[in-house]
């Protein structure tokens, strides 16, 4: 899904607002509200088993533009979970608004998912490959600045996890490892780009040996 | 018109709550479930835990090698894994090696090792510039690295968790695992930082 939320390279964001080491790691919460969605998204996953991790991911991807930009990181959680919590049939957004007593926008459905990762010959660390020049209207885990560039495996995991763009979406499919990518900035963004390497854990789906 | 779209949008705080009430009402949440969760990302998810396992690998190379081939199985020996803490890999600095870590799609850190990641760490600014400017970001964040010394940054794209190991400060040879421990922040755990002696996690101003 080429939304709002793929970040990586996108220019005309300022300084990040942190110095190294200036500031303490607590409070972790800065509002009695904070702790809610990463509790709530647990509670889902891992106590009900309504959705997963990956759904999460995807539906706050799903929220409009807007509302992403202009949203707190844990509101995004919030907005995301309880997108799920009503699209599974659990509450209704009609309830949440009562609650809320107002307008409680919620993330919008894009396409459908992919039933399983397409298969490959499994790679070796070593090997030059290249991002598939592929799009999806889903879910995926496959930042777009590496679409369609080439790049070198520098380790393959020996866990295995479920392909996104099914995960994502609530289907399950088989487990399979994943391949950290070694990029050059100069194979990403030319010349625009301060020299540098860019790892990146993708999915053999997204990628071709050349 | 529908209703929703002349409805002014509830606040943060009282759609968090809502949210939490709406479930409630199903019995969806078992009792205290929120409370141990919070308790969980409070207390046990914490940068000192990261640090412990860099000051060990420090001293004692049968670990740093075991922490370097199978991370996951390193941060084990001290209970350091968990939700998002479940395949850690540990990126070794060198010298002539800066690695930085980021989540250019969302926010994933190696929880348990790290802690919830901070703000600035969310923030759109880190997570659109860092890849393709990380020695700029690094500057502006008070790294100022020499050109030889190369940048990798890390995408925490999949289900991998990221540490960084940091080399050992000359200066501390002779120095205790719980002193080692103290010059590891939370920012040279992600990268953006080196230790340095004297150089310790900010305490909370309460």
């Amino acid at each position: 899904m080429d939304g709002i939320h793929d970040l990586g390279g996108v220019q005309g964001f300022g300084r990040v607002r942190h110095r190294k080491n200036s500031d303490t790691y607590t409070p972790v919460f800065h509002a009695p509200w904070e702790p809610l969605g990463y509790s709530l998204l647990f509670l889902g996953a891992a106590e009900l088993q309504l959705f997963t991790i990956d759904e999460l991911r995807h539906a706050i991807e799903r929220m409009v533009p807007q509302q992403y930009l202009s949203s707190s990181y844990y509101d995004r959680i919030v907005v995301g979970v309880a997108s799920l919590f009503v699209e599974k049939g659990a509450i209704t957004q009609a309830r949440l608004e009562e609650l809320a007593g107002g307008a409680f926008p919620l993330a919008l459905p894009t396409g459908p998912g992919l039933p399983a990762e397409p298969e490959k010959e499994p790679l070796n660390v070593g090997d030059a490959v290249r991002v598939h020049n592929a799009f999806f209207s889903g879910h995926t885990r496959m930042p777009g600045y590496v679409r369609g560039k080439r790049g070198v495996v520098v380790h393959r995991t020996t866990d295995k996890w479920p392909f996104p763009e099914a995960a994502g979406h609530g289907l399950s499919c088989e487990p399979k490892s994943t391949y950290h990518v070694q990029f050059d900035t100069k194979e990403l963004w030319g010349e625009a780009a301060d020299e540098a390497t860019v790892v990146v854990d993708l999915w053999g789906g997204y990628l071709d040996k050349v | 018109m529908s209703m929703q779209a002349i409805k002014a949008v509830a606040s943060e705080s009282d759609r968090a709550f809502a949210l939490n009430q709406a479930l409630e009402e199903k019995a969806l949440v078992p009792n205290g479930y929120v409370e141990k969760f919070t308790h969980v990302m409070e207390e046990d998810f914490d940068p000192t835990n990261g640090a412990r396992v860099v000051a060990r690998a420090w001293v004692d190379p049968e670990y740093r090698a075991l922490l370097l081939k199978d991370g996951t199985a390193a941060c084990d020996v001290f209970g350091y894994t968990g939700a998002q803490g479940e395949y850690i890999v540990a990126l070794e600095n060198t010298p002539t090696l800066q690695n930085v870590i980021v989540c250019t799609l969302c926010s994933c850190t190696a929880w348990p090792v790290l802690g919830l990641p901070p703000d600035w760490y969310k923030s759109f600014e880190y997570r659109s510039r860092v890849v393709r400017e990380s020695r700029s970001v690094l500057r502006e964040m008070g790294l100022d690295l020499p050109e030889s010394v190369e940048i990798r940054v890390w995408d925490t794209s999949a289900e991998t968790r990221y540490m960084v190991l940091p080399f050992r400060p000359e200066g501390t040879e002779k120095w205790s695992e719980e002193q080692l421990a103290a010059i590891v922040t939370k920012d040279v755990l992600i990268g953006i930082a080196r230790p340095e002696i004297g150089v310790t996690n900010p305490a909370h101003s309460s």
